[in-house]
């Protein structure tokens, strides 16, 4: 299924399954509502969002909106629009790795096409498109703040920095044999120290 | 100079004003006027339009002047080349992505986005790139989409939050892929869904029934009154020849503001379907075409002989009420019946009135809801409470746990709960309680005592005061607070209507009234006189043709007792003739009494007779009276509400497809009735 970046479409779906809260999170959310003055819950829509992202396998359906709703007592509709707002929600199902490619100017003056090449040729997908095993999906997002590392990626919550094909294409296969990977510098560099 | 007032400069030319009040409203003060989009006087402020750029003196760049509040000594240019360059900037953008399809838009002609690009906009697009492109949305059976055109100034996202109350209406997205949509794209479930077609500055919102029917300039505007509830919204008709294509509201800012319901915004359809459009008469269990001259001849006959009763509809004018009036006192007192629900009063106008100006409900801190549901009697008065309650208003309700688009507190069935200790504590606390008592216990109470001891009720917890009365009594039909005035009724002494002696009349007449269909008139020969075909006409032996409340001129008085007119729009459908005439004629050959030979003289001899109707828009002044017994006691009753459904409440709205289409798709669909539940 290709089309847009999975989090800048406007139309949400069901997964069909019924949605609630872990106990860990419910214990969480508890302490998020309790950052918030009294009778302003609803300013804690974003990181229920995250959260509810975080247990529905990396995308928002409709059932996490209406949860969400139900648990801030806010309007539906109000709950949509700041998950379709920002690029980090996903309104679609993406697969177990959402692998994102910095495009932004640094990371594509050191070679990012490159990267981008390499990465859907490794996964066997396009941009946008989840690969047929559900492992990768694979998105062009812009700068993730990384620059001076770049060209960079991240995959899921974990930052890939001073890339080049060979080690873009190692990482992705220790991906795929579910072998650990180096996170952060491919060069052995610490932060961003000098090269 | 008082604190309140500051002095500004609007183009070099000085002013005192308001200091709590915008650079738009200052301006506007000042005559000048801005251009806007987003901005709308009974709506929040958004400023994303950008229309409404000012120069301030010392600012170094525009400010959009609907979100600017005022400064002691500003200084504002409202027509420098600065600001018209900036004005035409942003009318270049808002043009980027609008279609140029207003010769097939229904906007055109009373656009927004048009007219104003004739003063900014430019002749060419400097823009090459591909337009963007969006997926209309479905918002129900009203309201019509073309989502491409939408400049995205979120008034109707900030009309169904704020004044509707219903948050279904959102923006998704951002930028280039920013969409208003309801949820799921799922119907708006408002009783005042339509206003967001007004309400929107482009075509993006159309009305679905008006869709490729007429221009506005081909339109003949006709100023009238909405009788489709008690509340009197003001109504501008449009028609062209003998048809009658939208209604639209008009404002009011004592009654409807801005807004109407739905019903009467589009159930114009059905003013033509079912129509009486010829007398009919009943010859062997089967009504058939007649004619004036025979079926007057028929009602004569049986008016001399038989001793008539006359029921009075919801949407029966005064001048009528008062023309069947002075026929019937040929025949004796009590002939006349309004109060076909058994509505209870007494004899004041304060017992069955809303005593409280509409606009002062919005000011209460406690609501007390007995026996009604304001949501879909008068969506006009449900949207007073919705301000109050978000004015931190507290609301109750006793009767049937109803859904409201805010939250209540339910105390309980019977009138009894009025004694609840948690209301009692609230009321003792409230500075400004009021109690909104409807046709559910209304036409319900049989003793006069219960009546009374709700007066008495109010009085003790300073509901009614020297001051204020704010004990209102609700009941969603148009005629009735007009012709009790007139004195349209049997009896004034809580008696229902039901225990009429049915021996005591031979011969009813209807005037719109289904309630000739009751089986306690089985045995009554029966005359409807009415518009539309229903149960009423099909149990009569008798049907004549009368014209609707477009097709003459009338007077209604609102529920806060405000006499208003509705004026004749076009000429009656088939061979319709007004009341007063039939029965004029009537009495002609009768040889009764019978003056008027025009409605002007009719008219004159109702406003001589009762002065107080003739002031036009202002609310009857009443003292408060003092109905008050020693003991409160309530008697028990079930509340059982007068209209169930808000789109098929009347004859008319039954014979419309649009209402029709909406009780399909609004009130038929179970996941929005959970949603509004």
């Amino acid at each position: 299924m290709s089309g847009n970046h999975p989090g800048l479409s406007n139309n949400f779906s069901r997964s069909g399954e019924k949605f609630s809260w872990s106990k860990d999170n419910l214990r969480s959310i508890k302490n998020i509502i309790s950052k918030y003055p009294k009778g302003r819950e609803q300013s804690a829509v974003m990181p229920l969002l995250y959260l509810a992202q975080e247990q529905n396998n990396n995308w928002i359906s409709i059932e996490c909106i209406e949860t969400i709703a139900e648990t801030l007592n806010m309007p539906k509709i109000r709950v949509t629009e700041v998950a379709s707002f920002y690029s980090m929600y996903n309104t679609r199902p993406v697969g177990e790795n959402l692998v994102q490619i910095c495009r932004t100017s640094p990371c594509w003056l050191r070679g990012s096409n490159k990267i981008t090449k390499t990465i859907c040729k490794e996964t066997k997908c396009e941009i946008n498109d989840t690969s047929d095993d559900n492992k990768f999906t694979v998105v062009e997002v812009e700068c993730l703040g990384a620059c001076s590392n770049g060209p960079m990626i991240q995959i899921n919550n974990d930052f890939f920095e001073d890339l080049d094909e060979e080690s873009t294409k190692k990482i992705i296969n220790n991906i795929k044999e579910g072998k650990p990977n180096v996170i952060g510098s491919q060069k052995g560099r610490r932060s961003s120290e000098n090269a | 100079m008082s604190d309140d007032l500051i002095n500004i400069k609007v183009n070099q030319k000085e002013i005192q004003v308001d200091k709590n009040l915008t650079v738009m409203q200052a301006c506007e003060i000042a005559g000048e006027e801005i251009p806007r989009f987003c901005y709308h006087d009974k709506l929040s402020i958004a400023g994303n339009c950008r229309m409404c750029l000012v120069e301030i003196e010392k600012a170094p760049k525009l400010v959009s002047s609907c979100t600017m509040p005022l400064m002691e000594g500003m200084s504002i240019i409202t027509n420098s080349e600065k600001v018209n360059t900036g004005r035409k900037g942003v009318m270049e953008f808002l043009l980027i992505n609008h279609p140029l399809d207003c010769p097939i838009c229904d906007q055109g002609g009373e656009c927004d986005l048009q007219d104003q690009a004739m003063y900014y906009g430019f002749d060419k697009s400097r823009y090459k790139e591909n337009k963007r492109a969006v997926d209309n949305k479905n918002m129900g059976p009203l309201v019509n989409t073309i989502m491409t055109r939408c400049i995205h100034c979120t008034r109707c996202v900030r009309f169904a939050t704020e004044v509707a109350g219903v948050p279904e209406l959102g923006m998704l997205g951002r930028g280039e892929n920013a969409e208003i949509t309801t949820y799921l794209e799922q119907s708006i479930t408002s009783e005042l869904s339509g206003n967001v077609i007004d309400l929107c500055p482009v075509g993006a919102l159309t009305s679905k029934p008006y869709q490729f029917k007429a221009r506005p300039w081909e339109l003949k505007r006709t100023d009238s009154i909405d009788i489709f509830d008690s509340v009197g919204s003001n109504i501008r008709v449009d028609s062209r020849a003998e048809e009658i294509l939208r209604v639209t509201p008009r404002t009011n800012e004592y009654i409807n503001e801005e807004w109407i319901s739905d019903k009467v915004r589009f159930n114009y359809d059905g003013y033509y379907q079912q129509r009486i459009d010829t007398p009919y008469i009943k010859e062997n269990q089967k009504l058939s075409i007649s004619n004036w001259e025979e079926s007057l001849k028929v009602l004569k006959d049986k008016l001399k002989t038989l001793k008539p009763l006359a029921l009075i509809g919801e949407h029966v004018d005064l001048e009528t009420g008062y023309a069947i009036k002075k026929f019937m006192s040929n025949y004796g007192k009590d002939n006349v019946e309004c109060r076909t629900d058994n509505h209870a009063i007494l004899e004041s106008l304060d017992s069955y009135r809303f005593n409280t100006p509409l606009n002062d409900i919005e000011y209460s801190d406690l609501i007390i809801l007995l026996g009604t549901n304001p949501k879909i009697e008068t969506p006009i008065i449900n949207h007073k409470i919705f301000k109050a309650y978000n004015n931190d208003s507290k609301v109750f309700n006793i009767g049937e746990n109803i859904s409201l688009n805010y939250k209540t507190e339910y105390l309980g069935e019977s009138l009894s709960s009025l004694n609840n200790e948690n209301l009692i504590k609230a009321l003792k606390k409230s500075t400004n309680p009021l109690i909104i008592i409807g046709s559910a216990f209304l036409n319900k109470i049989k003793n006069i005592k219960t009546l009374k001891s709700i007066f008495s009720y109010a009085d003790k917890y300073k509901v009614i005061t020297k001051e204020k009365n704010n004990l209102n009594f609700l009941n969603p039909y148009a005629s009735r607070v007009g012709q009790l005035i007139i004195g349209n009724t049997t009896n004034k002494l809580c008696e229902p209507f039901s225990n009429l002696k049915k021996d005591n009349f031979e011969l009813v007449l209807s005037f719109g009234s289904e309630h000739i269909a009751n089986e306690q008139f089985n045995n009554c020969f029966k005359v409807y006189f009415g518009h539309h075909g229903d149960d009423g006409a099909m149990v009569s032996d008798i049907v004549l043709p009368t014209p609707l409340y477009t097709e003459k001129n009338g007077t209604f008085v609102n529920i806060e007792g405000r006499p208003q007119e509705a004026k004749k729009c076009h000429n009656p459908i088939g061979s319709a003739k007004e009341e007063w005439s039939i029965l004029k004629k009537l009495s002609d050959e009768l040889s009764f009494d019978f003056i008027p030979n025009t409605f002007e003289q009719l008219r004159s001899e109702l406003f001589d007779k009762h002065p107080i109707l003739s002031d036009y828009h202002e609310i009857i002044a009443v003292e408060n009276s003092t109905s008050i017994t020693p003991d409160i006691e309530f008697e028990d009753c079930k509340a059982e509400y007068p209209i169930s459904n808000f789109y098929m409440s009347d004859v008319i709205s039954k014979n419309s497809v649009t209402m029709a289409k909406c009780v399909e798709e609004i009130t038929s669909t179970p996941s929005l009735l959970e949603k509004s539940a």
